[in-house]
């Protein structure tokens, strides 16, 4: 990769291939967009919503949140292995432009997922958030932590054979941290009673660890992607 | 040797590849340079893909070394997407989107897709120096259009018979000019016509770039300076 010109449009050809194929073939939206209502409806219907204190309410989105990725974050590099496509890709592409076209889509991926999920998940509960702009805030670097850590275990991951399993297993440890601020951050934003330090230091946790994610899988990328 | 390629010269030194306690390669040894053509044949079994795919530098070998040189000079394995193209049973397409779209985005992704000036941006390497000496790369139409894919371009890849997709896999091969063509089963899936058209492309392929074919086609066989004869 010569210049940052050249790499985003590569980057942004990749993410355009991934864009167009999902909006043919629904692969990974469906499975994901599936699993989160479904998982949401059974839980409102089954439990009721002033039975859940906020750090449950907010636990439950983020389980949601975190088994829809796991669900179709792994299918942008799982499908270029079945489709046998992987080839054609590391001979034509920079591991670089793959790896940020690939995060790129998985971040637009969540990103429609949480935009779904989120409003659904305050409705269904009957929940009025007493911050909804840090319950933004949360969604949105929630989303990116998810997405970040997802794309380099899905890329780790790919060429296993029990690529499902192995996916979850790898990624819970990893976006442990991620989540466990994501979930701090929404209680926050959800019961009103918002420690303010401690509120900006869950942000801040989620926006460091997403670019160390981010950061430390371009260094890792090209050994996980050729041989 | 053209002038036009700027001699790149492929070296396979002492390679061996073992997949676990299977030892597929052991000890192989060859060159080839711009304008030869070296033949890989034996049974099956025996590696001829894998030596393909080292070659390729997409597969890294057990013991032993694979090096390309351009006028002299060694390029590193980064090089892969100008350095090479290749043809093989197993590269496979996008089936969700047209062979135009494919190859758009293969040019793209290989900084070809853009204006004459920033597909030159894209190539600083002296590899790709070397590739695009010779001028301008074909475009997608031109390239479907010389492998007798005209008329359909716009249909899906998934549509395809494997005779197409095998003359698509030339297309993409050739798209940005490669010094170093590798064909495994170069006729594979094709027509008569087909055929003859690969025959061609070697034949124009031989006098200006550096050519591996596995093949056990007598045929595919005789075009070849140079005969690596594989054991199973």
């Amino acid at each position: 990769m010569t210049s940052s010109s050249n790499c985003a449009h590569e980057v942004l050809a990749v993410l355009a291939k991934d864009l167009r194929s999902e909006y043919r073939t629904r692969y990974a939206l469906s499975a994901v967009l599936l699993f989160a209502v479904t998982a949401l409806a059974v839980v409102s219907f089954s439990v009721s919503p002033y039975s859940l204190e906020a750090d449950a309410q907010s636990a439950f989105l983020w389980i949601v949140l975190f088994f829809s990725a796991m669900s179709g974050l792994s299918r942008s590099f799982v499908r270029e292995e079945e489709a046998r496509t992987a080839m054609a890709l590391r001979l034509a592409a920079a591991p670089e432009a793959v790896y940020l076209g690939k995060l790129l889509f998985n971040i637009t991926l969540q990103g429609a997922v949480a935009i779904v999920v989120v409003p659904l998940f305050l409705v269904l509960m009957d929940i009025a958030p007493a911050h909804p702009g840090l319950l933004v805030w949360a969604a949105v670097l929630g989303t990116l932590a998810l997405a970040s850590s997802s794309t380099i275990i899905a890329a780790v991951v790919s060429r296993a054979n029990a690529k499902g399993a192995l996916f979850a297993v790898l990624a819970f440890p990893v976006t442990l941290p991620g989540l466990s601020s994501a979930i701090r951050a929404t209680t926050a934003a959800l019961q009103g009673a918002v420690g303010r330090v401690g509120t900006a230091g869950d942000l801040r946790a989620l926006a460091a660890y997403s670019v160390l994610m981010i950061a430390t899988s371009l260094l890792l990328f090209d050994f996980v992607w050729n041989d | 040797m053209t002038e036009q390629q700027g001699g790149f010269e492929l070296v396979i030194d002492s390679v061996s590849k073992s997949f676990g306690a299977r030892h597929v390669l052991r000890s192989v040894s060859a060159r080839a340079q711009t304008g030869q053509v070296m033949v890989v044949a034996g049974p099956n079994g025996s590696g001829k893909s894998t030596l393909v795919k080292l070659a390729a530098r997409i597969v890294r070998p057990t013991e032993g070394r694979v090096l390309w040189k351009l006028d002299g000079r060694e390029l590193s394995a980064a090089d892969t997407r100008r350095v090479v193209g290749l043809v093989s049973p197993d590269l496979n397409f996008y089936d969700e989107l047209s062979a135009i779209e494919n190859l758009r985005f293969f040019a793209r992704v290989r900084g070809l897709g853009t204006t004459d000036s920033a597909a030159k941006g894209a190539i600083s390497s002296t590899a790709t120096k070397a590739a695009t000496r010779t001028g301008s790369h074909e475009s997608a139409e031109s390239l479907l259009d010389r492998f007798q894919l005209a008329g359909r371009g716009d249909d899906l890849v998934g549509a395809y018979s494997s005779g197409m997709k095998q003359r698509l896999k030339y297309a993409f091969a050739l798209m940005h000019n490669p010094p170093l063509l590798l064909l495994d089963e170069p006729t594979a899936n094709l027509d008569e016509r087909g055929i003859a058209l690969v025959r061609d492309t070697i034949a124009q392929a031989g006098a200006s770039k550096c050519v591996v074919i596995a093949t056990n086609e007598p045929e595919e066989v005789r075009l070849g300076d140079i005969l690596i004869q594989l054991r199973a």
